[in-house]
Order: C-alpha cells, then structure tokens, then sequence
C-alpha cells in the first residue's frame, strides 16, 4: 500500500480546506452556481436528479481496512447507508447535502483518501488490474506505476483543462482484467529477454464512437514511461477539438489524424521533453514500489479446504466462481460479489462493508481492492481461511456465487441517478439476475458478461460485453439495444448491435431467450457464449431475439 | 414551422439538499409538482422562468420541463421528470418515503 508523504498529506489537507471555504461562499451567495460548478466538479462532487453525488477516488483500486470502514463512514453519517461502486473502480455516494461535503472530505484525507480529480476534463483515477500483486499470470505488480501516474497527474499544471476527460488504465498481466484496450491510453508491463517494458496503446474508448486502443509503442522502455506518456497527452492537448465535445476525445484524433501521424507528433514532443526528465521520477517509482511489496505469505496445510469443498456442496460451488488462482502457494484471490441477485449492482450497505473491512484485517493482510466489475477483492487469502469467510459473508448477504456468471452484471446507476442517462439500468440488472436465479440456469450457462448502460455515455461498458444493452429515450419511452460480441480482455472487441430495440417490458424475456437459445447452439458444455458467438456469426443469435422478423420474412 | 407549446412546469435542484422541487405560483419551490405552477403560455412561461433563476441562493439549474394537468394538479409527462417527483426505483429513497 502506498503511504502518503508529507507532501501528500498537505496538499489534500489545503484541497479539503479550499474546498471548505468555496462551499460557504456558494452558500453565502458570495460564489454564483457558474462560479461553484468548475469547483464542486473539481472535487468530484456532481448534481443529479435526486440530490448530489460524491464520487470518491480508489486509486487502482487498492485500499487497506481502515480505508474501507471510513467508506462505511461516509455511507452511514453522510449517506443513506450505502455506497455504490464503479467501473472506474471509484465509489460514488448518492445523497449527500452541500454543506456535509467538506466534512466528508476531511473524513477522507484521515485515511489518505480524495475525491480530487474524479471528475472534470482532467486525467481521473488511474485504474489497474484489480488482482495486482496476487495474479499467478502476472508479469509485474501494475500498481506501483499507476501511483506514479496517479502522482504525475494530480494537479499537473499543463492537463487540468484538457479537451475532454483522460482515462489511463495499467494492467501487467497478459491477460487483461483492467480493459485496457478501452481506454484513452492503456498500459501494459511486459518483459522481453528478462527486460521490463511498457505496451502503450491510445485512443481505445466506448461511448458515443466505441473504439479499440491502437499500439502506440510496442515496448517502451521503463525509464521512459512518464516523458513518453506526458508527451501523449501533450501532443492530444493541442490537437483536440475543443469545438465539439462529442469528437474531443483521444480516440477522435487518433482516428482522425491516424496512429502513424500522432506516433510522429508524439515522438517529436516526447525529444523535447525528455531531457527534461532527469532521472527523479525512476527515484520516485522506486520507493513506490517498495511499499508495494507483497505480504509475508504464510504456510499451512490446505487439507481442511478441500475437506470442506467436498462435504459442502455451497461452500464448493462458491470456491469453484468466486476463486482465481494466487502466485503463492496455498493461496487464493477472492472476489467477493456485490451482485447479489436482485440488488443493485455495486452497492454495498455500511454493515457490509465493514464486514469486508475485517475480512481483509483478519485473513486478507489488510488488503482490499475494488474491480472494474463492481465487486470487491480480498487478494491475499490462505486457503485455510476460506470456509471461515464464505461462513462470514454468508450472514452479510455476500456469498453470492455468481463472479462471472450472468448475474455478474456490470450496470451504470442510470437514469434512477444519473442526470445524463437516458433510461434505466439499474432495474434491468435487478430483473435479468433474478429472472436467472429462478431458472436455477446460471450455473450450467457458464461465463457470460451482460453490461447494461443508461445512454450513450456507456459507463457499463456495454460495449464490450459478450451481451450489451443500452438504455435510450425512444419518444418518451424507455427502450434497450443489445449489442452481441464485445469483449473487454486482451481480445477486445466492440459489440455489434443486433437489431431494433425492446421495451422495457421485453428487453429481459429477450435476454432469457438468447441466452438459453445459446444453450442449444454451442457445441457443448464448456464452449461459452463468446466462442459460440464467434463460431457461429451474429445470424442465429439474431434469429432468436427476433423470432417474428424472421417467420414474417419466411 | 415553430413547434407549438406544450405545458410546462419550472424545476430545479434545491442548493443545500438537493432535493428536485417545483416552482409555485407564490414564486416558492415545492417538493410536489402537484403545487408547480402550471404554464400554458410560452412567454408567460419564459418570464417565469428568468423570475425563477433569480434564487440563486435556494436551488440550481431551474429549466421548464413538460407537464399535463391532473385530477390533483400539474404531472410530468415524461419519465425521466416522473422519476425525479419519486426518487429511484432501486430503493425507497427520496420523494417516494414521503409519498408512502
């Protein structure tokens, strides 16, 4: 875990007391909403339809117990008791008053916690492979870069009034758990002949014009990453339409000026800011990582794991979903679901967070990290620990064995909260997870990824969900697209739209209908809905959702 | 041609909670749309709200929104401003605990 320095410390303590001070004199009458605006957002703090929303920063996702029951915190004193967790690995609080905000910041920077920069056209929280430093395919720990990152950017003079907002995502595995091809720069550690290098791929995004990142540098060498990346930007900064916001993201100038053209403008720009680069960032890395440095990892008999996965049906099938397998020996990652079947998905109550918070004290070495998926992680678990937490998550309603499963679903607050979305989402994920839960299917489907986004936006990645559904405003009605094929991994791919859109009424038998539909197509048990997908072609799985179309064409 | 005028209410956010509240014919904010002020007329309806955007100090971003009159007064017409009279539909948040 990164440990804030003094530095750190002051500047977020001055953050909190700036922002103090603009709050009174908004509500003094002294600031204008205009006036305020660009500084509540700098802070993280948005007006949606019901009440504010705070979103707070999870720096890659990491953070310690006590993190964790400050969140808890919030959500009780602050809150309705609740906190939502993001795609972007933040957390988001729906209700809190104006005048409560600095409060709640303050209460932040205790546990060295922001929400600076979680909004506005800035580079946002940098996110990370959400099993960094306990992966078993890992190549290096992704983390110690994303706090370089993190620190490079905060406040950076030059990026605080970008064309638009700036996602970084680091992963360093070759598998891709941080979709890093669907951001504005991804990046990747890699090694070659012993040597660490950096993939850097640009100009992935979803949204209005869903994009897949281009390799920007094949392999970059270490001591290069932060001229190379600020060199990206910079050359972005300048070139991007500010004319239209729609087109301003890297993605449209990448698209528009080609990947050749800005390796170009970026490799010219990196020349003259290179010498600048003196060697102190490399330093600062370093004392990153070494408070990155994993835990002592303990060793003991595993005996009673397996003795209990074979006498307890439950505990095995929750072992057999919500396991991945840990680089230490006799270890596990666990992926605790905040997608219990028919809650929403990502919240979790005060009460359950703090019951997280002390899994994590007791057996996870005080480890938490939040994933893009909207679950919670306990990356370091010895195996003989395990029946001891499913036991504990049980009672707290967050054993749900379902991590990957159809009711996995990833969905972005919608039009219940979010002053853009143009319908629903939240419902809709309640629905298919119940739906599936009844038919007791979900198990014997196998891994299947539904992304469910209110509008246009895509903030649920729907696009790169083997099943999308967008939410949009048809008339004055709610209306769901779905999108067939996405994938958000180290083979990512942009889903195709299927066809003409559901109600809402229809979008959840539709979505029960191609997914058992896909049952019978695969070749067997184990060929999941993206390789059946890929098999066969879009056609079938057309066939299904639009059985009429196809008799009326007959 | 110019699209004709449909109904209108004003709304807003109120500033310290929140809240979405609707603007009253005694140029005070609501929580019910039911007391909203129910404009038929476009240019009453623009001067009401200019009148409106004057509290700046009490609430945020007041915008006319669509409405229809019924059997209690004033009710939107589209669900987005439908939500914002009840809360979310994920938990018995917001308006809607009052409504009970």
């Amino acid at each position: 875990m990164y440990k804030y320095n003094d530095f750190d410390e002051k500047f977020v303590r001055e953050r909190v007391a700036q922002f103090r001070g603009q709050v009174e004199r908004r509500i003094d009458g002294s600031l204008t909403e205009d006036e305020f605006k660009p500084l509540r957002l700098m802070n993280g703090l948005y007006l949606q339809l019901h009440a504010y929303m705070l979103r707070v920063a999870v720096p890659y996702g990491t953070l310690n117990s006590k993190q964790m029951d400050m969140l808890a915190h919030l959500a009780e004193t602050y809150d309705k008791g609740y906190g939502h967790f993001t795609t972007r690995q933040n957390i988001q609080y729906n209700w809190p008053e104006l005048r409560d905000v600095p409060d709640m910041l303050s209460d932040l920077a205790d546990v060295e916690m922001h929400a600076i920069q979680t909004s506005g056209n800035t580079i946002r929280n940098v996110t990370a492979d959400h099993f960094a430093g306990a992966a078993a395919d890992e190549v290096a720990d992704p983390r110690p870069v994303a706090e370089l990152l993190r620190q490079w950017s905060t406040d950076h003079p030059e990026f605080q009034f970008l064309p638009r907002k700036f996602k970084l995502a680091v992963t360093g595995a070759a598998a891709d758990r941080a979709v890093i091809k669907a951001h504005d720069i991804g990046i990747r550690i890699l090694e070659r002949d012993g040597v660490r290098g950096y993939e850097v791929l640009v100009g992935g995004g979803l949204g209005r014009t869903p994009m897949i990142g281009k390799v920007l540098h094949d392999f970059l060498p270490e001591a290069d990453l932060l001229p190379f990346i600020e060199a990206t930007v910079s050359v972005w900064n300048r070139l991007g339409r500010r004319d239209n916001k729609y087109k301003a993201r890297i993605k449209i100038t990448v698209h528009e000026h080609g990947i050749d053209e800005i390796r170009r403008l970026v490799d010219e720009r990196f020349a003259e800011i290179r010498p600048t680069f003196n060697g102190v960032d490399q330093d600062i890395l370093r004392t990153i990582e070494a408070q990155f440095a994993a835990p002592e990892f303990k060793s003991a008999n595993t005996d009673g794991f397996e003795a209990a996965r074979l006498a307890n049906p439950a505990f095995r099938s929750w072992t057999d979903t919500n396991l991945t397998a840990h680089r230490a020996d006799g270890y596990a990652i666990v992926s605790i679901s905040i997608k219990k079947h028919g809650d929403t998905p990502g919240d979790a109550t005060a009460d359950q967070m703090r019951v997280m918070a002390d899994l994590a004290r007791k057996y996870g070495h005080d480890e938490l990290r939040i994933s893009h998926e909207q679950n919670v992680i306990l990356p370091h678990v010895h195996k003989s620990n395990l029946m001891d937490i499913y036991q504990i998550l049980r009672v707290a309603g967050l054993a749900t064995a379902n991590i990957g499963l159809v009711s996995d679903i990833i969905a972005c607050p919608g039009m219940d909260y979010c002053a853009l979305a143009t319908a629903r989402s939240i419902p809709i994920a309640q629905q298919i997870a119940t739906r599936f839960d009844e038919l007791k299917l979900e198990h014997d489907i196998g891994e299947l990824k539904i992304k469910i986004s209110g509008c246009i936006n895509a903030c649920g990645h729907h696009h790169v969900g083997h099943i999308g559904i967008l939410g949009l405003d048809r008339a004055g009605v709610e209306n769901y697209q779905i999108t067939l094929g996405g994938d958000h991994t180290e083979t990512a791919a942009v889903g195709e739209r299927a066809g003409p859109g559901f109600s809402a009424d229809d979008i959840v038998p539709a979505i029960e209908r191609l997914v058992v539909g896909y049952m019978d197509l695969r070749d067997n048990d184990d060929e999941t809905f993206i390789q059946t997908y890929r098999r066969l072609g879009a056609a079938p799985f057309k066939d299904i959702l639009y059985p009429k179309e196809k008799a009326d064409a007959a | 041609m110019a699209r004709a005028f449909t109904p209108k209410v004003i709304t807003s956010n109120l500033l310290i909670e929140g809240d979405a509240v609707w603007f009253t014919a005694k140029d005070t904010w609501s929580g019910d749309i039911a007391e909203a002020e129910f404009l038929t007329d476009e240019a009453h309806a623009d001067l009401r709200l200019l009148e409106a955007n004057a509290q700046k100090n009490v609430m945020v971003g007041a915008y006319l929104a669509d409405a229809k009159l019924g059997e209690n007064g004033p009710e939107a017409t589209h669900f987005r401003e439908e939500f914002r009279t009840r809360g979310p539909s994920n938990y018995a948040h917001g308006k809607q605990v009052e409504q009970v």
